[in-house]
């Protein structure tokens, strides 16, 4: 019986060393391990032994078939890693091609701009707010101190449609507008597109501007400066050298224009900064009484300042574009280098 | 405005560079535009004197001169111009001498004969672009003295670039008034004796406008000479002014106006009938300007007129028939004040803008009338001979400016600039600036002067005290702000959400003009009523857009002939439709897409963009906002009549249009392949509500799959809400998920294939109640769309 026993172990071995893949093993499997198979029937014949006998020959069978099924395991286990290697051969791909499907695309330069902007003011609650790009003489110019005639006129460079329609010059407008419906405390900066007559190598009839304004009780100067300098410093993401230099807006008293260290030569003078190191990049001031009556605020109580700067200019600066007009041809070969 | 460094360094010379000078400039609020050396740089050329002079024996055109050079000896120097004669005063460059352009002098010979230096005009030395002849210098010009030294070349020409509020120093004397505040230093303004008075004769002034003319200053001077040489001196002051020498007497007055800031005019006085009247213009009234031009005058324009006729457009041009000429012997000397506002504007409603207005319009010194008289008088008697007679005068004291004393309270200074400025500082700052200051208990009154059109309100005050402090010596602040906390509303979505999903979706942004090329315009929405600029900067950004398509199809095209066959573009921004009368300005959010669907790859088949791609990125935007929109079918100018979908909300309110570009005008606008475009009313597409939960069933749902044949003309949105207008409240979701026609299916059919997904809340459905629920379906749809199940 054992010897019997000895030459199926050898017979079912062999034919599980023949087995070459998983189909084939589960085949040997079934032969000798499965109810109708031939270990089983081995089991089977037990019954009719006697008990010393079977418990001994029970055991010889039990040792054969646990041999069989460790060695069928560990084969099984072979089989399934060799397939699986097959398997992932033959899914071998070529990951330097591309990946399928739509391209991202851009904002452009301006947009990316102007979100840094609204951003930074944002981050100490400046509301943004917009307005209308054909605007009213009065919000234009009257609210903001520049009369008819007024000289200041002729720095604007005016698109017309009758005698009271503009496109507006400047975002100041968006100040009176505020200033109308809303009381202080106001932080607002409004952002958007404004229009000259003059087109040139530098000049472009439409660009974008950010306006800002605070009005609370107690806002000086010093506020204004303070504000301005953070701004231009998270701006740029660099400790630049501003200079605050006196001028004149019908709507700020006293007024200033900003300039800032030369971001193409640092300040050591080039053809960008015509050699003098600094760069105009906006106009502020303390609002002027005259402005706040026309818009009823009481200018005794409170003050304000208001900036304005150009999209375009800083946003030049920043990605070292050297021509306006680029910003409206929307090349894509301009615009995807923002992207 | 252009001046001379050195002109001004004669009024005040503060022991600074000149670089040191143009900054502190600038950092007063006077920019500096820029600094230009007053000559080019050369040397080795002293002032000559040719003593003899010889032709040439094998030139008919030159010269062979000896020339005193301050020398031992003269030096022969060949020359060749037309005016060299003997006793000529002359730039003589030396051997060695170093001209502009570094061209170098040297010892040569001119067709055999020696020369040993070259004689120079004026182009040569490079004081001017053109020259006809030698520079002829003043007989008392000093032998062998440096010419750079005899024409004070070594200067600088300082442009400043005056804000219009700065009307005070529009002038040299402004300037070193300047100056001088800011060194600290005193500063002396133009000495000169007045003429006395010679003759008895004088025009009678009559001023019937005196608010617009407050004062009018003139006099007689008769017997000038009208071939007297403006002195060198002055030439050179007014070039380097940017002002062309034109004779003696207009020579004067220019020179007061930069020397002082007050315009004056000189009038032929033998050309004048009667006497003078300083009047509006009559309708339509003629007169023919100094510079060639003719215009017809209006009522509001102020002139200086004769008995006779208008002579002069007030404070802006005199007339060429009263000018002063070269056979001028008689002047009569206009020196007026006109008000800023009577001449604001008018010089640039008749294509204007000169000197004289330039300052008018800003405010000129109504009390320096009579020194600029007396000082022009005295320069053109100095110059040009004559005799004087009295001073004609017509002042209107309650017409003139006034100037009201402006209180500054010392915490309100305190207050704006942050920081309090010592007493004596501000006291001294305000005198220094000319202004009339008086210290008071709480601060300080100042009664501002003549000059300053710019001082009426305690700011500007204040604004004074901070440009001459310096504002970067003033302190900064760290903002302390009131805040309150922001909103975060669901109500809105954000534009930029949309502009970010778009770029994802392969849209580039772009940025066009808000004015559009009118033709294209009109090719594109031909039933717009369009707003259209008065000024516009050229025929092809004359009207406003009324939408946005017009300047992507621009953009589009830029790329197009530039190679790119994919475009795809979006931009956001107003439109401008006349709608009733009223011009309505309209957020949009437009695209266009053309060329491939994707970009090129290995691993999608190219294909050309189609309307359910561009429809899917428009899904997309929808999807963000959870609005229930429809597309439906609709006819739009522009776009093709069988794809073009108009976009509507549940009201039926249309928030936009989805299609492709009439193939007509596709070919018309130069596009070589499809276009596809979409335009939305930002305002009604962004707007979006808040999630509400509905709890989720917890029973299994089923799907159905239909095969429909239907009638071609059925759309899939027919298909669709009939299914749901039958309120089965177990439906899901219905998917339309092929559509065949052709072999097996009638012409003018199609076989539509949708799913039904459905599911109960409470219960799992049962097959027969499923099969229940679809035969409703079915029988709704063959009833209302004549739809049958495919066999």
């Amino acid at each position: 019986m054992s010897t019997s026993l000895d030459e199926l172990l050898a017979q079912a071995l062999s034919e599980l060393a023949a087995a070459s893949d998983l189909i084939q093993l589960d085949a040997v499997r079934v032969h000798y391990l499965g109810k109708k198979g031939v270990f089983t029937a081995h089991m089977k014949t037990l019954g009719s032994l006697e008990p010393e006998q079977r418990r001994e020959q029970g055991k010889v069978i039990n040792q054969a078939k646990d041999s069989f099924q460790a060695q069928l395991d560990a084969k099984k286990t072979d089989l399934e890693h060799s397939a699986l290697s097959a398997r992932l051969a033959s899914e071998r791909i070529d990951v330097t091609l591309a990946g399928r499907g739509q391209a991202v695309a851009g904002l452009h330069p301006v947009t990316t701009t102007l979100r840094r902007i609204n951003k930074i003011f944002a981050s100490v609650g400046f509301a943004v707010v917009e307005g209308p790009e054909i605007e009213d003489d009065y919000h234009n110019f009257e609210a903001l101190n520049i009369p008819a005639h007024h000289p200041a006129r002729a720095m604007h460079d005016t698109f017309y449609f009758d005698a009271h329609r503009v496109l507006r010059t400047h975002t100041s407008p968006v100040q009176i507008r505020v200033m109308e419906s809303e009381t202080p405390p106001l932080k607002v900066i409004a952002p958007g597109r404004v229009y000259r007559c003059d087109s040139d190598i530098t000049h472009t009839p439409m660009f974008h501007q950010v306006e800002g304004f605070l009005v609370d009780t107690d806002v000086s100067f010093a506020d204004l400066k303070g504000v301005v300098y953070g701004f231009l410093r998270a701006f740029f993401e660099k400790d630049i050298q501003v200079r605050f230099r006196p001028s004149y807006f019908p709507f700020t008293e006293p007024s200033a224009e900003v300039d800032i260290e030369c971001v193409m030569c640092g300040g050591e003078g080039c053809r960008v900064c015509s050699h003098t190191g600094w760069l105009e990049v906006m106009g502020c001031g303390m609002i002027h009484p005259e402005v706040f009556k026309a818009v009823n605020i009481d200018s005794e109580r409170y003050s304000g300042f208001a900036f304005g700067m150009g999209v375009e200019r800083l946003a030049m600066l920043r990605y070292g574009i050297n021509d306006l007009r680029l910003f409206f041809e929307n090349d894509l070969k301009f615009l995807q280098q923002f992207n | 405005m252009k001046i001379s460094e050195t002109w001004l360094r004669s009024y005040v010379n503060p022991a600074v560079t000149t670089d040191e000078l143009v900054a502190q400039l600038t950092m007063a609020g006077l920019e500096v535009d820029s600094v230009e050396p007053a000559a080019a740089l050369f040397s080795g050329v002293v002032v000559g004197e040719v003593l003899e002079m010889e032709k040439h024996p094998d030139a008919d055109k030159l010269r062979v001169c000896r020339v005193n050079v301050g020398e031992a000896e003269p030096l022969q120097i060949v020359c060749g111009a037309a005016n060299v004669r003997v006793g000529l005063k002359i730039p003589a460059a030396l051997c060695s001498a170093v001209l502009p352009d570094d061209f170098k002098i040297k010892k040569s010979k001119l067709r055999g004969v020696e020369s040993f230096g070259m004689l120079c005009s004026e182009k040569e030395l490079g004081l001017a672009t053109d020259a006809n002849g030698l520079m002829e210098l003043p007989n008392d010009a000093p032998v062998g003295m440096d010419i750079r030294e005899y024409l004070s070349l070594n200067d600088s020409i300082i442009e400043v670039d005056l804000t219009p509020n700065r009307a005070d120093c529009l002038s040299v004397e402004g300037i070193a008034r300047e100056v001088a505040v800011l060194n600290e230093m005193d500063w002396t303004a133009t000495q000169f004796e007045a003429i006395t008075v010679s003759h008895t004769d004088t025009l009678t002034v009559t001023v019937s406008a005196p608010e617009a003319c407050p004062r009018y200053l003139g006099r007689l001077i008769k017997g000038v000479n009208p071939q007297a040489e403006t002195p060198l001196w002055m030439q050179e002051r007014l070039r380097r002014s940017g002002v062309r020498s034109l004779g003696a007497v207009v020579d004067v007055t220019n020179y007061v106006l930069i020397e002082l800031g007050q315009p004056l005019h000189a009038f032929d006085a033998a050309k004048l009938t009667g006497g003078i009247t300083v009047r509006y213009a009559q309708a339509d009234e003629p007169l023919a300007l100094l510079n060639g031009q003719s215009i017809k005058l209006d009522t509001e324009t102020l002139v200086i007129a004769d008995d006779v006729q208008a002579l002069a457009l007030a404070g802006v041009m005199g007339g060429s028939e009263s000018a002063v000429s070269d056979s001028t012997q008689d002047v009569f000397l206009e020196c007026a004040f006109f008000t800023p506002q009577t001449i604001a504007g008018k010089a640039r409603s008749y294509g204007l803008h000169t000197d004289s207005s330039h300052r008018f319009e800003r405010g000129v010194d109504f009390t320096l009338q009579h020194r600029a008289i007396e000082r022009a008088t005295q320069l053109i008697v100095e110059i040009a001979g004559g005799s004087v007679g009295a001073i004609t005068e017509v002042t209107t004291t309650d017409t003139l400016p006034k100037r009201d004393a402006v209180l500054l309270r010392r915490q309100c200074l305190e207050k704006t600039l942050g920081i309090a400025i010592a007493d004596e500082r501000v006291v001294s700052i305000f005198q220094r600036l000319g202004l009339d200051v008086e210290t008071q208990a709480d601060g300080w009154k100042v009664k501002p002067t003549g000059f300053r059109f710019d001082v009426a309100i305690e700011a500007d005050l204040i604004e004074e005290i901070a440009r001459i402090v310096g504002y970067n010596n003033l302190p900064n602040s760290s903002l302390l702000m009131r805040s309150q906390l922001g909103l975060a509303t669901e109500s809105v979505l954000e534009l930029d959400r949309v502009k970010d999903l778009l770029v994802d979706r392969g849209y580039q942004e772009a940025i066009t003009y808000s004015f559009v090329d009118e033709d294209i315009q009109q090719i594109i929405a031909p039933n717009d009523e369009v707003v259209r600029l008065k000024n516009p900067i050229s025929a092809d950004m004359a009207v406003m857009r009324t939408t946005l398509w017009c300047g992507l199809i621009k953009a589009a095209l830029h790329n197009t002939n530039r190679q790119q066959n994919r475009v795809r573009l979006f931009e956001t921004g107003l439109r401008f439709v006349q709608k009733d009368g009223a011009t309505q300005q309209e957020k949009m959010l437009a695209g266009l897409a053309l060329g491939s669907a994707y970009t090129e790859q290995w691993g999608e088949k190219t294909r050309k963009v189609d309307f359910f791609d561009v429809k899917a990125d428009v899904e997309a935007l929808f999807g963000l906002t959870a609005c229930t929109v429809q597309f439906v079918p609709a006819e739009q100018t522009a776009l093709h009549p069988y794809q073009t979908a108009e976009i509507l909300n549940k009201d039926g309110q249309s928030l936009g249009w989805l299609g492709m570009l009439h193939p007509n005008l596709e070919k018309q606008l130069g596009f070589d392949s499809q276009v596809f475009l979409f335009e939305l009313a930002q305002d009604l597409v962004l707007t979006k509500t808040p999630a509400k939960f509905k709890s989720l069933s917890k029973y299994p749902s089923v799907r159905r799959d239909l095969a429909l044949l239907v009638n071609d003309d059925i759309t899939a949105n027919q298909l669709i809400d009939c299914i749901k207008n039958c309120n089965e409240p177990a439906l899901q979701d219905i998917v339309i998920f092929d559509i065949y026609r052709g072999k097996g299916v009638a012409e003018g059919c199609k076989s539509v294939a949708l799913s039904i997904t459905l599911q109960n809340d409470a219960q799992t459905l049962t097959d027969s109640e499923i099969d229940a629920i679809v035969s409703t379906l079915l029988d709704t749809l063959t009833r209302n769309t004549g739809a049958k199940l495919r066999d």
